[in-house]
């Protein structure tokens, strides 16, 4: 039971399924273009999907899909990874500590051992002792938020225009803009044309102002879809995470690899609150993780454990952040409305299924959000600021079908019990 | 096993894991450049009247707090949002406190119930969730300790008014307030009266737990809930209860304090209680003397922690680091504790066995 | 009559084991073991339940270790420390529960661990068309194994060994769940492979079939060898005393008990899966009172979910459940326990006990509504610890007491507790899921005693279970499932295993009674 989700799958995916998955995944991301270009026109929302917000966009979903990444490493070798944010936390301060005194790339690599440190200790409970995933986790981020507040303290309360809470300015990482597309593109994007600006304020925010640690996330998701699905290191440790039993039985010593990949979850969410601290912010700051890490878990968890996936859904919840930090109210004013018509389409599709009673709630929900869309004009200050966590539930509460987890995720696992 | 034996291997573990947290304290400390030995002068100095009794009110305040935890806990269902459940309880107690609808006392039970019926709810949410689409507790209840901090902030500027720097809800009535009970003659300092609610709730929790069906169902969730399922257990009507249950006990985290002290809920409420109140949980192993004695370490942690900045220039926050490292050690321990009693009772069984005179030569199953 | 035989000499034994010992805590699982196997043989290992012959297995594979004694492999000294040393050294073992991930193809399962044999990609997948075609096997390295059928998956694990170099192949109980027409498919392959030159080790306690594929055959008795014979120089008969040191026993029905007075009955009874599939459909049966109605099939035809529509753990998509009389088709687990429904599940350890719970809190498992363990809402403890006594004192509990946990116990010990649980309270209806799997030859015979005393006085019984002889033997109607279906009434006294197994794999329809 302390597996992240407990209710079992349904179908398993056919075969044609997964080899359709990287079209499938480009026509979803068409048709959640449209109707935010939709949304946009209709509701008059101009900002919501310009150069600006899909920017923050970018910068809001990163930390969340290298957390998630850092999910995904765990739970594949069988691990359940509560203890992200915990992780990520460790990150900020060490690239806080370390990017100040030796620049953003020792602040990087200070992150990541930081970051690695809360790795292993959720491995040495987990994997040596066998305690429980959950408690192990809830343990790590606790331990986390002590040392962090204390040497922050320890750290930065001396230094010029710091505090005992929070680090000097740091430096940013350097960002790449690519000269022609970037201007040609922002030109378009401004015009307000359905659809055309949109897809050109997609194209600017990728082109213009960069930053490199971005690429460099991109990079290592592109690269964990490789490494865990196209070698044998990457078979072996999915293999502990499906029957740990089997690959025992193998030779494959599993303990090992389960050390490893928690390890490694630690050292991902470690780079997470680095490009948390390093290039969403100016510094560290305590609680700048605000959930980060378990919005993470819910991006793995609706990316259904793949890369592709996991990036996809992270760039929902970074946009949704993205909006609100930039016009607030008026942005997700907007979204309801999406969130409303979305709930409608999906009330029609459950009732298609014959699923009365989840199509009933569906549009019960539907309606309030329409109702509370027409009679307000914006969201207040409040509100908005709970976006990010009410959106975490919502994709869970609906993505839940469909859906495999590792098979042995979450499961103690003890030597010998093979046969 | 003998009793002595078997209270030797229940208190083995916490022991260890004090030992450990120590150790690591002592480390960072020296790592961060200040001086250990300092550190557990202070800490380890011993309480006068005053401090005695804040440590008894915070206490029974955390293990009201762990208590809402280990409910869940008990079946494996974590109950992370502690902290949320308990604002929105206080805060609703204290609205209707404040609109003095009843007379006297009558008044604080009923903002009581209140409070636990919006710390119920609010657990429910999350129920709910977990009951109908599966969705991990851990997760939801999280997102809602930040979603009720905004709902709440929301509502008491909308309520609420201000005063000073700060917004507050009407102030309660004199009556209703409860009446502290002076713990050490002399003092100022007293005794929270709805303190005493941590000794009622744990008691009930004790008898809900061992001699109720319940509790049983409870316990048997958390150990297999393969076996539970076969032998009757509707496992989704026990998540929903066992949260609800969960979420009441959390109402009642902010009920002594507030008809004791601040007769208003403010901005400036405390927070951190719901997770410190895991940790105390996990310490006590989720069980109601356990907890009992995990809270007042961790108020006997939290009030001595408090002079460190001034007496040894030790940032109080350093003891943040200590009950974490608790934590994790005291679940460790348990674990290579429970390994080594099972090897014990195995090898005691074979040889009571044999001791009968009937040998068992079956390979166990 | 009955001669111990040795290699000859100069011929290296492919495998020799000496001298080996293995103990658990409370337990000596061998001692004195010594095996010798020739190579191009086939080689088998007899002995009953809990004999042994499993750890002994695992020592070779390397995922136990020996406390004594020496293993040597064409003639060298070995010592593994692990799987890996096995399978270098060219031993491979088919495991008797398959160790398969059912997310992964099988290509991925039969490469892992042995990647740089073949790589993971092209490469590995022409090696395992090769083998397949070679020893006729029909298997798509691109499909999830979850797909598979029981024999496919064996065959996969089979693979398994083959593509790693195995010379000498250990097969654990490789037919505990395939019928007797599976069983000559799997004979077939193994002779194709014992003519390609490897050397099987084919672990069983079913003697016909150890008698028709084995060129020698060991038996172990209490975790130690007591003989090695010739099938040519023996029967059945002798290795079944060898075995035992006496009689196998075997159930016998006695008189009729069955009356008039119809207890359970299922009525167009369809379960579906989460996708629409029908898991069971058309199900209508029928057992009366004093009446043992033996359910025979082969694993995963439906049973399991039989099973647990009746105890209430599954929901129907149409059909009813009446128990008495009475339309209990919406009722939940716990009603259809109080109201008289006595389970004893096939995984006693899932779902039948608390592990880690003293014995007399097991006897409250699955009774925590009425009496003796519980009045109301609160739980008796002292009625609870009492009738625990009475339970153990009844049905020859060997624990040492009542507070220990369940874990401690043997499984046959746990198995004779849960059936006096569930034959407390005064049930109408007992359903017993493989009741005697796991369960040493003493604690079986007196689990087959409590059934037939559940006969005498008047319960109803379903009775699903894999062992033909025991369904045979206990049973008063005999039915079949097959792909979720339930066919007519089998009369035990007439029908032989061979009938039986083709019934169970639709090989041939037979109806006796109209029943």
């Amino acid at each position: 039971m302390s597996a992240v989700l407990t209710e079992p799958p349904g179908a398993p995916p056919a075969e044609h399924r997964r080899l359709s998955r990287g079209a499938r995944l480009w026509a979803y991301a068409l048709a959640v273009l449209l109707a935010l270009s939709a949304a946009r026109v209709f509701a008059g929302a101009d900002d919501l999907t310009s150069p600006g917000t899909l920017r923050a966009a970018i910068t809001a979903a990163i930390p969340i899909a290298l957390a998630g990444l850092g999910g995904l490493w765990s739970e594949r070798a069988g691990i359940v990874n509560i203890g992200l944010e915990g992780m990520m936390i460790l990150g900020t301060l060490g690239a806080g500590y370390y990017a100040y005194y030796q620049g953003v790339w020792v602040g990087l690599a200070g992150a990541m051992l930081f970051g690695a440190i809360g790795g292993v200790l959720h491995a040495l409970a987990t994997v040596v002792f066998a305690v429980d995933h959950i408690v192990s986790g809830v343990a790590v981020n606790i331990i986390a938020a002590g040392v962090a507040a204390f040497l922050a303290e320890v750290f930065f309360a001396d230094l010029d225009g710091g505090g005992p809470t929070q680090s000097p300015s740091l430096e940013r990482p350097p960002s790449i803009t690519v000269p022609g597309i970037s201007d040609a593109a922002a030109d378009v994007a401004d015009r307000g044309w359905f659809l055309v600006s949109d897809l050109a304020a997609v194209v600017n925010a990728l082109t213009e102002d960069l930053s490199v640690f971005t690429v460099l996330a991109v990079a290592v998701i592109v690269g964990t879809g490789w490494l865990l699905w196209h070698t044998a290191f990457g078979l072996r440790l999915r293999s502990c995470g499906e029957s740990p039993s089997s690959a025992e039985t193998l030779g494959v010593n599993v303990y090992r690899y389960k050390f490893l990949a928690v390890t490694m979850s630690g050292v991902l969410a470690g780079f997470a609150g680095c490009y948390l601290a390093l290039v969403a912010s100016s510094g560290y700051q305590n609680g700048q993780t605000g959930g980060r890490g378990y919005i993470g878990l819910a991006a793995m968890i609706f990316g259904n454990w793949r890369p592709g996936g996991l990036l996809t859904g992270s760039l929902l919840f970074g946009f949704t952040e993205g909006a609100r930090l930039r016009s607030g109210g008026e942005s997700v004013h907007a979204l309801l409305l999406l969130v409303a018509l979305g709930l409608l389409v999906l009330a029609v599709w459950q009732v298609c299924r014959g699923r009365r009673a989840a199509a009933l709630a569906s549009a019960v929900i539907s309606a309030a959000a329409m109702w509370w869309y027409v009679s307000t004009e914006e969201i207040p200050g409040d509100f908005t600021v709970m976006t990010p966590y009410v959106t975490t539930l919502l994709v869970l509460a609906l993505a839940s079908q469909r859906l495999r987890m590792p098979a042995a995720d979450g499961q103690r696992y003890r030597r010998g019990e093979a046969g | 096993m003998t009793l002595p034996r078997r209270i030797l291997l229940a208190v083995s573990a916490p022991l260890l894991a004090f030992v450990a947290a120590a150790l690591v304290t002592s480390v960072v400390l020296l790592g961060s450049g200040d001086s250990p030995a300092e550190f557990w002068q202070v800490v380890l100095t011993v309480p006068d009247g005053r401090q005695l009794v804040d440590i008894v009110n915070y206490g029974a305040i955390l293990y009201l707090s762990g208590l809402a935890a280990a409910i869940g806990f008990r079946m494996n269902l974590f109950n992370i949002g502690v902290e949320g459940q308990y604002r929105v309880a206080t805060f609703a107690g204290a609205l209707f406190a404040g609109q003095s609808l009843l007379p006297g006392y009558l008044n604080t039970a009923a903002s009581v119930v209140v409070a636990m019926a919006a710390g119920a709810a609010w657990a429910g949410i999350a129920a709910v969730l977990r009951a109908t689409r599966g969705v991990s507790e851990v997760i939801s209840t999280i997102m809602l300790n930040a979603i009720a901090l905004s709902v709440v902030a929301y509502l008491l500027r909308k309520v609420g008014s201000r005063e000073g720097q700060v917004i507050v809800t009407d102030e309660i009535q004199r009556s209703s307030w409860v009446p502290s009970i002076r713990l050490v003659p002399g003092e100022s300092t007293e005794l929270y009266g709805l303190a005493l609610l941590a000794v009622v709730a744990g008691v009930g929790f004790a008898v809900l737990l061992n001699r109720t069906r319940f509790g049983f169902e409870l316990r048997a969730t958390g150990q297999s809930e393969t076996a539970a399922v076969a032998s009757g257990v509707d496992v989704k009507r026990m998540v929903v209860v066992s949260m609800l249950l969960s979420g009441a006990v959390a109402g009642l985290i902010g009920m002594p304090e507030l008809f004791g002290a601040s007769h208003s809920y403010g901005s400036t409420i405390q927070t951190g209680i719901g997770f410190t109140g895991i940790a105390v949980a996990l310490l006590g192993r989720n069980h109601p003397v356990g907890i009992a004695v995990g809270a007042l370490i961790f108020a006997y942690l939290a009030q001595q922690a408090i002079p460190l900045g001034i007496l040894a220039d030790i940032s109080p926050e350093v003891i943040a680091v200590t009950q974490g490292v608790v934590v994790l050690s005291v679940v460790i321990a348990y674990e290579v504790v429970r390994r080594y009693r099972l090897r014990l009772e195995q090898a005691q069984v074979a040889q009571e066995l044999r001791r009968q005179g009937r040998e068992g030569q079956e390979v166990p199953a | 009559m009955i001669s111990t035989t040795t290699a000859p000499a100069g011929e290296e034994p492919a495998v020799r084991l000496q001298g080996i010992a293995k103990r658990f805590p409370g337990v000596v699982a061998n001692h004195d073991v010594a095996v010798e196997i020739r190579p191009g043989t086939v080689h088998a290992l007899v002995g009953e339940n809990g004999a042994g012959k499993s750890t002994l297995m695992k020592i070779l594979y390397g995922v136990q270790r020996p406390d004594e004694g020496s293993i040597a492999v064409d003639g060298e000294r070995v010592s593994f420390s692990s799987p890996t040393d096995a399978i270098g050294r060219g031993i491979g073992m088919v495991f008797q529960h398959f160790q398969l991930a059912d997310n992964l193809t099988v290509l991925e399962n039969v490469v892992l661990g042995a990647e740089r044999r073949h790589g993971i990609g092209d490469r590995a997948r022409r090696e395992i068309v090769r083998i397949c075609a070679a020893y006729g096997f029909d298997l798509d390295p691109g499909r999830l194994v979850e797909t598979l059928g029981v024999g496919e998956r064996q065959r996969v694990e089979i693979l398994k060994v083959l593509y790693r170099g195995a010379r000498i192949i250990i097969l654990d109980e490789p037919t505990a769940v395939l019928v007797p027409q599976e069983v000559d498919a799997l004979f077939g392959n193994l002779r194709e492979l014992k003519r390609e030159g490897h050397t099987l080790l084919f672990i069983s306690h079913k003697l016909d079939e150890v008698l028709a594929i084995a060129d020698e055959i060991t038996v172990l008795r209490r975790g130690t060898t007591v003989a090695t014979v010739r099938p040519a120089d023996v029967t059945a008969h002798d290795l079944a005393e060898l075995m035992v040191g006496a009689e196998l026993p075997s159930p016998s029905r006695g008189e009729s008990t069955v009356t008039d007075e119809t207890v359970l009955a299922l009525r167009d009874l369809r379960v579906d899966d989460p996708t629409g599939r029908a898991l069971l459909s058309d199900v209508t049966l029928s057992i009366r009172a004093g009446e043992v109605l033996g359910i025979a099939g082969v694993e995963g035809n439906g049973q399991t979910e039989l099973v647990e529509v009746v105890v209430g753990m599954r929901r129907v998509a149409a059909g009813t459940v009446e128990l008495g009389g009475r339309d209990v088709t919406s009722w939940s687990t716990r009603r259809r326990r109080a109201a008289g429904v006595g389970y004893i599940p096939e995984d006693r350890q899932r779902h039948g006990l608390l592990l880690d719970a003293p014995l007399w809190e097991n006897r409250v498992l699955g009774h925590q509504t009425r009496p003796p363990s519980a009045r109301g809402v609160w739980i008796d403890r002292a009625g609870a610890r009492r009738d625990t006594g009475r339970i153990v004192e009844d049905y020859d509990v060997r624990t040492p007491g009542i507070d220990t946990f369940a874990r401690g116990l043997s499984g046959g010990n746990q198995q004779k507790f849960i059936i006096g649980r569930e034959m407390s309270g005064d049930p109408v209806l007992l359903v017993a899921s493989h009741p005697t799997r796991g369960v040493d030859v003493g604690a079986q015979t007196a689990i087959w005693d409590d059934i037939r005393e559940a006969r005498l006085r008047g319960l109803a019984v379903l009775l699903v279970s894999a062992d033909l002889d025991e369904l045979i033997g206990l049973s008063d109607t005999v039915r079949v499932v097959l792909r979720g279906r339930v066919g007519a009434g089998l009369d035990p006294r007439t029908v032989t295993p061979q009938e039986l197994g083709s019934a169970m794999t639709g090989a041939v329809e037979r109806t006796d009674d109209p029943a």
